[in-house]
């Protein structure tokens, strides 16, 4: 087996694709094109070459595969990269998703069209490499990083509110990371080292554990985000545009629940055990809250930015119950979610494109004139619901069981979430797809254009297919799932019997 | 040949030599040939600086003293030395345009510099509080002169005037700090300081907070930040860049030398003191930038911001404290010098404008521009991956590792509160719609822009080189 860098170049090569773009110059209309075209088939030979990570990786070893390694920050860091099955699945979703954004902004951009697609490029790198780093300071480096192009991208692109939403979510996320920086600090000066294999199985002292666990926290918790910081997500999805909402809902909040599983349950067990009570408070509140907000809302984006607060409850759920059924069940949940929610904003900048207006009273009936569209909004939707047969579906029932057997309580309120969550999804189909067709602006639009089925039937594909076959994205995670759970287990039970004695 | 006077060797202060005897034959030439020789003049300043600025570097190895322990000469003094010639080299490049005009042709503006430039690397080496004062008032004189060097100006007038003044308080309270430091402990130099000082009396601390207000001023930290603002806007923006770099440098050198060797029997005693004055530096420049509309009085505010993060790596009284405060100073001096640049070429119809609002819509009427400053921007916020993030890093892994939690989640905090306003200027560029174009902009000035910004991009690709000239640095100060 040949033993060049795999996994940086699935990292750099987007960014290379965006130094391609910044060369290559020209007549404006030519430059665009140029611009587009160079981004999908950068995203395009990405995604083509992340795949050949799933095929060459051994879905039977826990550890890290891939490793690369090299020295970097002068004994303060290493530049240390590989993935297990915890990662891949997201490396594979982020490179799967961004030729989806691409060709869903090719005709909606229309201005600065070059720094468009280079600040997306860039933003790939940026998210392959922070579910690709095992070294924190390297991770914090990719998971800051990102906030550059996404706050330019909800800036520059952006709705009406643009600078409120581009600024909040920049603020936000940041006061949160900030303190997980510093505990980053910590750990490194408690171990001696910032390499995350080797925190992996260092013992950290109970009280640095609750502190570090707080501090990581607040940094996942936004990111994620967690119910009651979750407010500068519906901004900031309103005003993104489509492929920045796309990228927003699908891989940046998967962030969150992927911080917690490689660093909150292995590196600080103890604290993860004392604070998952908080954590089911606060997802079942998620659940019920945001769904009930979700009902209320006016604007098609928000809706969906709401459910996805909802949604991201069952994760932190799941991941928290600690048991392998939930944790799965995290892990395949943000992978569905990275699908459906995805799907579903390109749903909305379909229809908005045509209309410019998100507002769900500006619609109705549209079944009668875009029956395509009708279908694939439907599948979505009843994903989104988390009907038996989508991806949707295996999620949700995989963390409320996961959960079952730790905290029957949570586990019941999160249930009433799937009927809420049917509740505003129907809703909102109804409202804007059924009914009869009597607005006039309405009259003349069109169905899906071949390269908006381009986009979304392979959506609609992975959605079915992962709803009544999860084994391939179960089987990848599998191993290195069990490994954590054990673990964790293992600390608590090493922990209760130091109790005993 | 023995290279020495008096008994001393000389060959440690061959640098400073050079650069003195430099500056007083660049004097003679301007004096005897007018202003018509400014830009002559200037190019040989900076080649000068370059010339010292190799010779430093090829100084034997190893910590070199001479003139009794006086003037010390080590990895530490090597790389602040450096920084501040490269500080002043940059000046003299960034001032070019300034000099240009028939009516500013002032050739002793970069004598001024150089002169001042000698003051700094003399306080870089100060190894007793002679030497300190030596150095410290020929850096500040020199830069009195060049804050008013636009004569005409009513504002630089005033700018020199009362930096003059105030500067002038702070070196009494300085002098006077040193002379209690010398009744309580019998001598002037930092060894025999070190040596003298075990316990902290009540006198010593006195004279200790008196030295350090001395310093905190030079470095313009909070409570003695008054007059950055006011100097920074109304001084020439050239001189309001070599203000923002240059002299900080020597002033923390200075300031991290004197903790750290004269007084390290008494860390708890000053560090207290670094710990609040970094807190209330670091708050007053994130919440007062703000407000700010003028981008020079922004970026002072940023500055006294960016000293008290300093500060923070000083606090932890380590080794890698010193070593974070050496990153933070060469990456704060290297996003200062291009923030400064892009600032100079901001000119439309041969005004220069000053304003936030003058920025608007940079990145559709000059996007390379805007994109560096954005970067530059993002930078001193302390946004990863830019070099920004590594200057707040190693500051803040001290603090943690000397356990100032405290210190550093306050620290964090204000430097969220902190980058709102550099995201401002960014709203500004990159979300408003853009005004009439920019005069073409200057080569000197791309030249510096591209040098720091690319250095402010790329350093998180190879930071080895820095970090562990920074930590050689830092070890030989223990």
């Amino acid at each position: 087996m040949t033993t060049w860098p795999i996994l940086s170049v699935v990292t750099f090569l987007p960014s290379f694709g965006a130094l391609l773009i910044y060369v290559i110059r020209g007549d404006d209309e030519a430059a665009q094109r140029n611009a587009r075209w160079i981004a999908l088939w950068t995203t395009l030979v990405t995604l083509a070459v992340s795949l050949i990570l799933v095929e060459r990786f051994d879905p039977s070893q826990a550890d890290f595969q891939f490793v690369e390694k090299a020295t970097w920050l002068a004994g303060a860091g290493t530049y240390h990269m590989g993935v297990d099955g915890i990662s891949l699945p997201f490396v594979i979703l982020t490179t799967a998703i961004l030729p989806f954004c691409i060709i869903a902004s090719w005709r909606s951009v229309t201005i600065r069209v070059r720094e468009y697609m280079m600040a997306f490029l860039i933003l790939e790198t940026l998210m392959v490499g922070t579910f690709s780093a095992l070294d924190l300071v390297l991770f914090y480096l990719f998971f800051e990083g990102g906030l550059i192009p996404m706050f330019l991208i909800i800036g520059v692109w952006g709705g009406p509110r643009r600078v409120y939403a581009s600024f909040k979510f920049f603020l936000y996320t940041l006061l949160g990371s900030v303190l997980m920086l510093l505990a980053i600090m910590a750990l490194y000066w408690n171990a001696g080292t910032t390499d995350i294999p080797t925190l992996m199985h260092t013992t950290v002292p109970r009280s640095l554990q609750t502190w570090a666990w707080l501090a990581f926290f607040a940094s996942f918790a936004v990111k994620m985000p967690m119910w009651p910081v979750h407010t500068w997500l519906p901004d900031a999805h309103v005003e993104a545009p489509t492929a920045g909402s796309v990228i927003l809902a699908a891989i940046l909040l998967k962030m969150g629940g992927y911080g917690f599983l490689r660093f909150s349950l292995p590196m600080f067990p103890l604290a993860s055990h004392d604070f998952a009570p908080l954590i089911y408070g606060l997802s079942v509140i998620a659940i019920m809250y945001t769904s009930l907000v979700a009902l209320m809302q006016e604007d098609m984006k928000k809706l969906i930015a709401y459910s996805s607060v909802a949604h991201m409850g069952f994760v932190t759920m799941g991941i928290f119950a600690g048991t392998m059924q939930g944790v799965a069940g995290g892990v395949f949940q943000m992978i569905s979610h990275g699908i459906v929610s995805g799907a579903l904003f390109l749903c909305v900048g379909i229809v908005y494109d045509r209309m410019h207006t998100r507002e769900i009273a500006a619609y109705g009936g549209l079944v009668n004139r875009m029956p395509l569209y009708a279908l694939v909004f439907m599948v979505f939707t009843m994903a989104n619901v988390g009907l038996p047969g989508t991806s949707g579906f295996v999620g949700e029932f995989m963390t409320l069981l996961g959960t079952f057997k730790v905290s029957l309580p949570t586990a019941f309120f999160a249930t009433t979430g799937v009927i809420l969550s049917a509740a505003y999804a129907l809703w909102l189909y109804r409202k804007v797809v059924f009914g009869a067709l009597v607005k006039p602006s309405l009259a003349s639009i069109k169905d899906l254009t071949l390269r908006e089925c381009l986009t979304l039937v392979p959506l609609v594909a992975l959605t079915i297919l992962f709803g009544v076959y999860p084994k391939p994205v179960l089987d990848m995670s599998a191993t290195s799932v069990q490994q954590l759970v054990t673990n964790y287990s293992h600390a608590l039970t090493t922990q209760a019997a130091l109790l005993l004695q | 040949m023995k290279f020495q006077s008096a008994g001393y060797q000389l060959l440690p202060v061959l640098p400073e030599l050079v650069l003195g005897v430099g500056a007083m034959v660049l004097l003679i030439v301007g004096v005897y040939r007018g202003p018509q020789i400014t830009r002559l003049v200037t190019a040989l300043a900076a080649c000068l600086l370059i010339v010292v600025g190799t010779l430093e570097v090829m100084l034997p190895a190893g910590k070199l003293i001479t003139f009794g322990g006086s003037f010390i000469v080590d990895d530490f003094a090597r790389f602040l030395k450096i920084l501040a010639i490269i500080g002043s080299t940059a000046t003299l490049v960034l001032s070019a345009e300034f000099l240009a005009d028939p009516s500013r042709r002032i050739f002793e503006y970069a004598i001024l510099v150089l002169l001042s430039t000698l003051g700094m690397m003399v306080l870089i080496s100060a190894g007793d509080l002679i030497m300190l004062y030596l150095g410290l008032e020929m850096m500040s004189l020199a830069l009195y002169v060049v804050a008013a060097s636009n004569r005409d100006d009513v504002k630089s007038t005033e700018a020199g005037l009362k930096y003059f003044v105030l500067g002038a308080l702070s070196s009494g309270m300085l002098l006077y700090g040193a002379s209690l430091i010398y009744g309580f402990t019998g001598t002037v130099s930092f060894a025999g300081i070190a040596a003298a000082v075990k316990t902290g009396s009540i006198g010593l601390v006195f004279g200790l907070v008196f030295l350090l207000a001395g310093l905190c001023f030079k470095v313009s930290a909070v409570p003695f930040h008054m007059w950055t603002p006011d100097v920074y806007e109304g001084a020439p923006t050239p001189v309001t860049a070599f203000f923002a770099s240059a002299p900080k440098v020597a002033a923390l050198a200075v300031f991290t030398r004197v903790a750290l060797t004269a007084f390290s029997g008494i860390v708890p005693q000053w560090q207290q003191i670094v710990i609040f004055v970094s807190i209330a530096s670091m708050a007053l420049g994130s919440f007062a930038a703000i407000g700010q509309k003028n981008i020079k009085r922004l970026m002072a505010y940023s500055s006294i911001g960016h000293m008290g993060f300093a500060l923070v790596g000083l606090a932890a009284g380590t080794a890698e404290g010193a070593q974070g405060v050496l990153i933070y100073i060469a990456i704060y001096v290297a996003m200062t010098l291009g923030s400064f640049a892009v600032i100079l070429t901001m000119k439309r119809n041969g005004q220069h404008v000053e304003n936030i609002s003058d920025f608007s819509g940079l990145s559709r009427t000059n996007p390379l521009l805007a994109f560096f400053f954005a970067m530059l921007l993002f930078s001193l916020a302390g946004i990863p991956p830019l070099a920004g993030f590594f200057a707040k890093y190693f500051v803040f892994v001290a603090a943690i590792k000397g356990g100032l939690f405290t210190l550093s989640v306050i620290g964090v905090l204000t430097s969220v509160v902190g980058a709102f306003y550099y995201l401002n200027i960014v709203k500004v560029m990159y979300f408003d719609e853009p005004l009439a174009e920019l005069d073409p902009v200057r080569g000197e000035l791309k030249a510096v822009l591209a040098i720091a910004g690319l250095f402010n991009m790329l350093f998180w690709a190879y930071p080895g080189l820095l970090v562990s000239t920074a930590t050689a640095a830092a070890k030989s100060l223990f």
